[in-house]
């Protein structure tokens, strides 16, 4: 049991470590958007590219 | 939408093979969603199938995204576009010549970033600019605007951030001009402007970076509390025990001291005005339980409540969090008053060329040259020139207003015909649109809030707590039990539950959310309480219930000429003007192309079509011709509705044409609705002519008065406040800002001014007026939910109380106990996101 002496600082040190790397990442602004790369995911656009269509959508 | 598109497309529709396809009187326009009688006119090819649209605006704006390879964005959006292309077209000839001064140096200093190199480090000389964009509605409009931007040759990349509508574009300077890319914007049927940070802005920024911060590290600080809390629920050997206490000690502490400071900072602000608010007790139980945890600690004491005060620190931060996300949504990019204002002005220097300078260096005494189109960067006095001035943003109304030498102007108002210079009077906060300002100001200060009530209510039940809790305190000591203080901060933690106090916020925001995807944004947190409560709603007539522009009512042809021919030959002498009136004529096919054209202020247009002059204005105007004296009949229509133009060439009247401002369709749903409900409604207009009445009449509205101004209105709803009712106030433009302060409820329709949405309580985002009634049976629904959440907060709370009072709750018991009461709080509260769906049924 007396492994717990060493787990439980070294699971502080790891969570401070996690909080560092989140405080850096709001302030580089990882959190300022967060709803548009949910959606964005979803638009699949590669097949609709103006190349492809320009000649026959043109009005 | 400039006339030689207008132009190209007519015959395409008029040659259209499926030209018979008609599509019936009220087809939803295929791009803006508003229902139209003219869907087949405009009809327009997508995906091989013929779509019906409403106006020659909607028709360029689809044909620019299909022809864009982006026709997905009909298949990916949710949402109709929030700006209408046919409302927004009557700014385009003007916005394109304004768009031409985003590429003036003096205009750029203000926000545009140069770069040497790209992200990829390569040299050369690239810029960065950060855009408002105007008219997002949904995660689509993102991609469409994201999409076609980058297709512009010379962008680096183009990023849209959906939770501020923010465009942040990086280009090679030398390769694109900023006004084609802003122009492609414009084309979409979105408005761009530029963004420069205010310190307002930096500020809220920082403050929801600080609430992520905070929220992170008590998540993350409740979860391994509680795994360490685990075990010593379990139990174990003594020393293990002191030293897992002590581990889940150093945990909680900046959860406590970093976390929680919010709390501590609003009770110290409470206790400074003598006033209690939930964070009094909040900050109360969190010191308490987390001092008394830290002597159990040391001391070995029976009960350490780390976890219980990193759960509820956890649980009050999320509920603010959301709440938080939800109110920054609402003021979308932090728009203020001065976007209304052009950017730059053209400074009459004597002797040499004019020079262009930015708004915030104009000085008072300056000679400013206004073009036609552009806005009127300052208070001021014509000193040269005739022109009329187009003041609906201030006034409401729509038809010019003519001026000449001598005459005063008004910042942010639009010159519309002619050349002027103005010498200007005042600026900045002096100026015409700061009084607004500060009667807004004023009149939002002495709203009344139904808030003010419920913290009353919060303050009383505040005080009980602490009163209750005390004295649990006081009786155990007295009987001597040494675990009295244990027991008084259980009794605390135990009425002053996450239930109770997610019970309401989370109610809120889930209908908020819903009534957002219904088409009404909600910006202030008393909207859906006092919602429940309204008895009279309050409307503007030009812009509101009326689409704020002018339309043809009707045609008398004379002289034996058809209404077509009238009507072409109208048209064609429109065809360049930017006058109000201009617009109503801007979807027939001119005649021929008119030539020298000459506007009259407030008179009228002439011009030459196939070598005859022709006239078209005022009948005086018109008739002035010596041809005319020997000719009768030109007794003007008896309908003295709206405006008649008379139409001429040099020989005879050719006939009469009826413009006026046509109702929305929704107003009558509305209406309807706002009668079954048992609302009364009532009309105040700045307009003094017989249309308030006409709109009166037909919609059955109960009360009416026309030719008020802004501070009439006011006062006529504090009147009605005066006896007892509740106002929602709906209106649009800048002169209703006033009265949509003093309004129990504010209500901006989506083309409204900035300033008027800034300000108002609630924006219409698709203009579909009939949302207010969703709106209000929205606000019942959660009133109820309110009611069922706060009775099952309370009931659990009047059970609990007794029980820990006695001391016979233990800590773990009352941590399950307001983790499930929470849960069902939350989960009662997510079934009002159901409202938007009931509403589309609908």
């Amino acid at each position: 049991m007396d492994i717990i002496y060493v787990l439980v600082p070294l699971s502080l040190v790891l969570l401070a470590v996690a909080i560092g790397i989140f405080f850096w990442a709001v302030k580089n602004g990882q959190f300022d958007d967060m709803d548009s790369p949910a959606h964005k995911i979803l638009f699949d656009d590669d097949d609709d590219l103006p190349k492809k269509h320009d000649s026959s959508d043109q009005p | 939408m400039t006339s030689a598109e207008t132009h190209s497309v007519l015959p395409d529709a008029a040659s259209s093979p499926h030209q018979g396809l008609a599509f019936g009187p009220n087809t939803p326009c295929f791009h803006c969603g508003e229902l139209t009688d003219e869907g087949s006119r405009w009809a327009t090819e997508i995906d091989g199938q013929q779509q019906p649209m409403c106006c020659p605006g909607c028709k360029a704006v689809a044909e620019t995204i299909i022809a864009s390879g982006l026709k997905d964005y009909y298949k990916h959006r949710t949402e109709l576009p929030e700006l209408s292309p046919a409302n927004s077209d009557d700014t385009d000839l003007t916005a394109r010549d304004t768009l031409k001064l985003y590429d003036s140096a003096a205009l750029q200093k203000g926000f545009v970033a140069h770069l040497s190199k790209n992200d990829q480090g390569q040299s050369g000389h690239y810029a960065e600019a950060t855009l408002i964009i105007d008219g997002i509605s949904c995660a689509a409009c993102a991609w469409l605007i994201e999409h076609r931007v980058n297709q512009l040759s010379g962008i680096e990349n183009a990023v849209l951030n959906m939770s501020n509508h923010r465009l942040v574009i990086r280009w090679r300077f030398d390769e694109i001009p900023l006004s084609s890319i802003v122009e492609a914007i414009y084309r979409l049927g979105y408005r761009a402007s530029p963004f420069s940070a205010t310190e307002q802005e930096a500020q809220r920024s920082k403050e929801s970076k600080q609430a992520i911060r905070r929220l992170a590290v008590a998540g993350i600080g409740m979860m391994q509390v509680m795994m360490i809390s685990v075990p010593l629920y379990v139990g174990m050997a003594t020393q293990y025990e002191i030293f897992m206490r002590f581990a889940a000690m150093v945990l909680t502490l900046p959860v406590v001291l970093f976390s929680a400071k919010p709390f501590f900072m609003a009770t110290i602000r409470d206790l400074k005005t003598r006033h209690l608010t939930m964070d009094v007790p909040v900050s109360l139980a969190i010191i308490l339980a987390f001092t008394s945890s830290i002597w159990s600690a040391f001391n070995q004491g029976p009960e350490v409540y780390f976890d219980s005060v990193c759960m509820f620190t956890f649980f009050l931060l999320l509920g603010r969090f959301l709440e938080m996300r939800a109110r920054h949504r609402m003021g979308k990019a932090g728009n203020n008053l001065m976007s209304l204002l052009p950017n730059v002005a053209l400074k009459v220097v004597p002797g040499q060329d004019d020079e262009v300078i930015s708004s915030e260096e104009i000085q008072v005494g300056d000679i400013l040259r206004l073009k036609p189109g552009h806005a009127i960067p300052a208070d001021g006095l014509v000193v040269d020139g005739q022109s009329s001035v187009d003041e609906a943003a201030l006034t409401g109304e729509y038809m010019p207003i003519n001026k000449s030498v001598g005459d005063s102007l008004i910042g942010g108002t639009f010159n519309v015909e002619n050349p002027m210079q103005m010498k200007v009077t005042a600026t900045g906060a002096e100026a015409q649109l700061s009084t607004i300002m500060r009667l807004m100001d004023r009149a939002q200060q002495e709203k009344p809030r139904v808030a003010l009530l419920a913290d009353k209510v919060a303050s009383h039940f505040v005080a009980a707590v602490l009163l209750i809790s005390g004295s649990v305190f006081g009786f155990w000591a007295w009987q001597g039990d040494e675990h009295a203080f244990f027991i008084a901060l259980s009794v605390l933690v135990v009425t002053c539950p996450c239930a109770l106090s997610l019970a309401t916020p989370t109610a809120l925001t889930a209908a908020t959310a819903a009534l957002r995807e219904a088409g009404l944004l909600i910006s202030k947190g008393h909207v859906l309480e006092t919602l429940t409560e309204v008895d009279r709603v309050v409307f503007d007539k030009t812009g509101t219930l009326t689409q704020g522009k002018l339309s043809i009512e009707q045609v008398i042809p004379l002289n034996q000429q058809t209404e077509q021919r009238v009507l072409e030959l109208a048209a064609a002498l429109e065809q360049h003007s930017t006058h109000p009136i201009a617009r109503a004529f801007q979807h027939i096919e001119p005649a021929d192309s008119a030539t020298d054209i000459e506007q009259i202020p407030a008179q009228g247009i002439q011009g030459t079509i196939a070598g005859q002059r022709y006239k078209l204005g005022h009948s005086a105007f018109v008739s002035n011709q010596s041809a005319f004296v020997s000719h009768q009949a030109l007794q003007q229509p008896e309908d003295s509705e709206g405006q008649w133009l008379l139409l001429a060439d040099e020989h005879q009247p050719l006939g009469w044409i009826q413009v006026n401002d046509s109702l929305r369709k929704s107003a009558y749903r509305l209406l309807a609705g706002l009668r079954q409900r048992g609302i009364k409604t009532a009309l105040l207009t700045g307009d003094p002519s017989g249309s308030g009445e006409r709109v009166a009449t037909e919609l059955g509205i109960d009360e009416l008065r026309t030719g008020v101004s802004p501070a009439e209105k006011l006062q006529q709803v504090s009147h009605w406040q005066q006896q007892g009712e509740r106002i929602l106030m709906a209106g649009d433009g800048i002169n209703d800002v006033p009265v949509l302060a003093g309004a129990d409820i504010s209500l901006a329709v989506n083309e409204a001014t900035d300033l008027a949405k800034t300000n108002a309580d609630t924006v219409l985002t698709n203009g579909r007026l009939e949302v207010i009634l969703a709106a209000l049976d929205g606000a019942v629904a959660t009133r109820r939910n309110i009611r069922q959440n706060i009775g099952w907060a309370l009931g659990y709370n009047l059970i609990a109380l007794p029980v820990a009072a006695a001391g016979l709750v233990p800590p773990w018991a009352a941590a399950i106990g307001m983790s499930l009461s929470s849960l069902i709080v939350v989960t009662n509260a997510l079934r009002l996101t159901r409202i938007g769906r009931l509403i589309r049924e609908k």
